[in-house]
Formats: structure tokens, C-alpha cells, sequence
């Protein structure tokens, strides 16, 4: 990957010419705007929704949910996943477990998910947290684990005790796996949450998709699809330039 | 002179004894290292050279036999035998200055003086200037120069060298081989650092060492050790004398019935 990622102009082309070409099929009426409206009614659509408050207030729900989803998935994720990479035997312990609940998509959790917790607010975090929790997991394991060998017997031929060596050479070596689970793990979470919103929430990116169906209003459900979309790819973009800032030493080693 | 690393007897073996996966890597390896001296373990791959670099390192444990530095037993890596390796294992997060620190500040010098032994050592294996690029922005043989400098600034022991030059195209190979003897070598009145240097190249062998320990594989054994008797400091004019090519050649007469061919 180049180190300014792809230029600006290469990003937005095709996009453009997508929007373009649809609004002219809409026009000519090529598609039926009942099933997907024309660009135009939808920029006209997000407006009103960004004007009246609705849409920003919906996405800073979801927004939230994602956040504290999140925050407590690293904060078990990581500190468990540093532990299972450290000890084998841990981690033959905790295999098996991990391995059967892992498949069980987060979706499946819904049902039982409101039964515990009932409609609302806790149920969309858990799910949102199982999903992210296990990206952060299995990357941040995958990362202790592929601390190369080298490193570790410099390190300890240098005079390391194995405190030094899991804060000083472990820890560091970690960090770029650490930031490709985070980043993992805000896709998985936008994935989980809108479903869980359809389903138990009353706010919500995922529940104002759900609520525009009812009342058949394909503008607003695609305001609200677009609306994942471009958050979704500027908080990738931000964590990737976070990496960039906080990691400088990987430049080089970028795949 | 004092004894500072004695191999005595050293085996090593892989897998079980009647299974098909045992591998007889060395047996029974005896050598001694003097204070200060330069001694290559040279042989074709498969003669156990880095393997026994690796039982002195304390990565790896003996089958038979022992190790001691300075007369004691070794049990596990540690600061008394640095180790410079073929891949450098260079920290990538930190700079040249920091990697060149990192095993002085675990001895819990003051800063300053890190930094003093740390430039000291930069500057000789010609890096002044690059103090604060990270690995990634370094070539090949300045990483290497870079791993060498973190290694002696350590003030180990003995040094361990596990075929260092062997990813550095020829032509900087040539440059490093007189900045690991001017690194290692006597200077400011220390003496000289007593060094275990693995190669498979018969040229680098005869040029730094004082002495060469040729190896045979299958199983890995000493078959002879040759003493180099060439003045030092060693420098270009050292490859060009006819007693270089003689002894190079003798060398590879002893060897080449062990070459086969993959």
C-alpha cells in the first residue's frame, strides 16, 4: 500500500460516474424510483434529515453504542489475548471455548440477547460486542504470537528480563495487529449494530432504516445506508492515519 | 592467557534415537576461546556451526556436554554474550540510537552516559548521522553496522556472530569485515573482545580470525582447527598477499569432500 493511500481524484471517480449514470437512468425512467429513487430526491431527502436533526441524532446514537461496544472489547480483548499469546497453556485452556462460541454469528445472539436484556440499549452494545470482541481477540493473539524469534532472542541476549521483554519487545511488536483488530473490529461493529437496531433499539442508524421501510420510503432507507457507508469508511481512514501518526516505524512494513 | 568460553564435548541431537526424524547435529565438539580471540566455526550447511552458536547464545540447550563462560556454566541467553545476527533483529519501532541503547539502559546507566557509549560506537561503525532513522530507512549493511553497534556497546563477554554477512551483498561485505575487527579489535586500551564468528565462507573466515574451527557435517564435528597467522590490523593488503589465497585454498581442499551437492 502506497503511503498516502490512493489519491483523492482516483477515490471519488467512480462514485460520481455511479451517481451520474443513475440519476440519468432515473430521469429517462429506466428504473422504477419506487424501488430506488434518483440520486437527486436522496441528496433532497438527506437534507431535510440533516436539517431537522434526525439523521445526526440517530448516527450519534449508533455512534456511542459502537464506541462503549468497543472500548470494552479492547479492554477485555486485549489484556485476554495478550495472556493466551504469552501461555500456551492458557491458551489451550481457553481454545475450545473460544473456538465453539466463536462461529456463532453475532446475529444468532440477538434472541437471546433480548431475552436477557430486553429491548434497548444494552442488548445492541452486547451484540455490537461480541462481534467486535472476538476481532480484537484473535488479532491481538495472532500479533503476540507472530513476534518474530529474533527479536526476542536479541532482546534477552541484551540483557532482558521477561518483564522488559513483554513491555519492551512484545508490546511494540504487537501494536500493528493491535490496530488491524481495531480496525477489523469497527467493520464487524457496524455490521452487527445496524441488524441489532432493526430488531431491539428505538434510536439508531440501524433503526431509522427499519422505520423509513415501514413507511416505504426508499429515499430515506438509502439516506440511512449511505450515511454506514461514509462513516464507516472515514472511521477506517482515521484509524489508518492514527496507525501512520503513532506507529511511524511501520511505513516500511506495510503490506 | 585466560580460558573465556569453553565448549567441552558438545552434542547435540534432534528427535528420537530410533525414529527417522533424529538428526545428529553435532557431536562432541570441543573448543576452547582464549581472551580476545577471533574464532570462526566454518563449514557447509548442516555442520551444526549455527547450532552451536545457538547452545552458547543459550537459545538452545546441549544433548551432551557444557559451556562455560568465564568458568561458569551458561543457563539461558543472557547480557555476558551479545549476539549479532544473519536478519540484524533490530527493534523496527526504535531509532538507531535507541536500538544501539536498549541493553544499556536495561543495565540502569544514566542516560547521558548511554548516549556517550552509544555515539562513541555509531560513529565507529560509521553511522553518525543516522542516529535517529529508524531500521526500515537503513540499507542492508548499515543495519547490520547498526546491530553490531548495539552488540559491543553492551560490553558483553564474547561476542556471538551468526553468520552476519551472509545477506550483505559483496561488495559492503568486503567494508564490514574490516568494521567488525576494528569494532572488536583493541581500542582506547581495552583489549580486544573475544568473538564466536559462524560463516560458510572460507575468505571471511581466514581474513578475521585468529583461529578456524572447520566443520563437517552429518554429524557435525570439528575436523580441524587452523590457526591464522597473519598480522593485525588486517586490511585490504591482507586479501592480496599470496599467504591469503594459500591458506584460503588449503582450507577449501579440506572441505570440498564434504560439499555435496543438494
Amino acid at each position: 500500500m502506497r503511503r498516502g493511500g490512493p489519491r483523492l481524484a482516483h477515490l471519488v471517480i467512480l462514485p460520481i460516474a455511479v451517481i451520474v449514470l443513475w440519476e440519468i437512468c432515473a430521469r429517462l425512467e429506466i428504473i422504477n424510483p419506487i424501488f430506488l429513487p434518483m440520486p437527486s430526491r436522496i441528496f433532497a431527502a438527506a437534507e431535510r434529515l440533516l436539517a431537522d436533526g434526525e439523521l445526526l441524532r440517530n448516527v450519534a446514537d449508533s455512534l456511542q453504542r459502537i464506541a462503549f461496544a468497543n472500548i470494552v472489547a479492547i479492554g477485555i480483548g486485549v489484556p485476554l489475548g495478550f495472556f493466551m499469546g504469552l501461555y500456551r497453556p492458557f491458551e489451550e485452556i481457553m481454545d475450545g471455548l473460544i473456538n465453539l462460541v466463536r462461529p456463532i454469528p453475532p446475529l444468532a445472539w440477538i434472541p437471546l440477547a433480548i431475552v436477557w436484556f430486553g429491548l434497548g440499549e444494552v442488548s445492541v452494545v452486547f451484540i455490537t460486542l461480541i462481534s467486535a470482541f472476538f476481532a480484537i481477540l484473535l488479532n491481538t493473539i495472532a500479533g503476540v504470537r507472530g513476534v518474530d524469534k529474533s527479536l526476542i532472542r536479541a532482546a534477552l541476549s541484551l540483557g532482558a528480563t521477561r518483564r522488559v521483554l513483554i513491555t519492551k519487545v512484545v508490546l511494540p511488536a504487537t501494536l500493528p495487529s493491535l490496530f488491524t483488530g481495531f480496525r477489523i473490529a469497527l467493520g464487524v461493529s457496524w455490521m452487527s449494530i445496524v441488524a441489532a437496531e432493526l430488531i431491539a433499539a428505538s434510536s439508531g442508524l440501524g433503526f431509522m432504516i427499519n422505520y423509513y421501510r415501514e413507511l416505504l420510503r426508499p429515499d430515506l432507507i438509502l439516506v440511512g445506508m449511505l450515511s454506514i457507508g461514509i462513516i464507516g469508511f472515514l472511521m477506517d481512514r482515521a484509524l489508518q492515519w492514527l496507525e501512520r501518526r503513532l506507529l511511524p516505524w511501520r511505513v516500511g512494513l506495510h503490506l | 592467557m585466560a580460558i573465556k568460553v569453553d565448549i567441552a564435548n558438545v552434542s547435540k541431537h534432534y528427535g528420537d534415537a530410533d525414529e527417522d526424524d533424529f538428526v545428529q547435529a553435532l557431536d562432541g565438539v570441543s573448543i576452547a576461546l582464549k581472551d580476545g580471540e577471533f574464532v570462526s566455526f566454518l563449514g557447509p550447511s548442516g555442520c551444526g556451526k549455527s547450532t552451536l552458536l545457538h547452545i552458547v547464545a543459550g537459545f538452545e540447550r546441549a544433548s551432551r556436554g557444557e559451556v562455560r563462560v568465564n568458568g561458569k556454566p551458561i543457563a539461558g541467553p543472557g547480557a555476558d554474550r551479545g549476539v549479532v545476527f544473519q536478519d540484524y533483529a533490530l527493534f523496527p519501532w526504535l531509532t538507531v540510537m535507541e536500538n544501539v541503547t536498549f541493553g544499556l539502559k536495561l543495565k540502569a546507566l544514566p542516560p547521558p552516559e548511554c548516549r556517550g557509549i552509544a555515539r562513541e560506537l555509531i560513529g565507529l561503525v560509521g553511522l553518525t548521522g543516522f542516529e535517529d532513522r529508524f531500521p526500515h530507512q537503513l540499507s542492508g549493511g548499515m543495519r547490520q553496522r547498526c546491530a553490531l553497534a548495539r552488540s559491543v556497546a553492551n560490553d558483553p563477554e564474547v561476542l556471538l556472530m551468526d553468520e552476519p554477512l551472509a545477506a550483505i551483498d559483496a561488495l559492503t561485505r568486503n567494508a564490514l569485515q574490516e568494521e567488525i575487527l576494528k569494532v572488536c579489535g583493541a581500542r582506547d586500551g581495552r583489549p580486544g573482545k573475544s568473538v564466536i564468528y559462524v560463516t560458510h565462507s572460507i575468505e571471511e573466515a581466514v581474513f578475521l580470525s585468529d583461529r578456524i574451527a572447520v566443520m563437517t557435517p552429518r554429524p557435525g564435528r570439528i575436523l580441524e582447527i587452523i590457526a591464522v597467522p597473519f598480522e593485525r590490523p588486517r586490511s585490504d593488503g591482507t586479501r592480496l598477499a599470496p599467504e591469503f589465497t594459500q591458506l584460503a585454498g588449503k582450507i577449501w581442499n579440506t572441505l570440498k569432500s564434504y560439499v555435496r551437492p543438494d
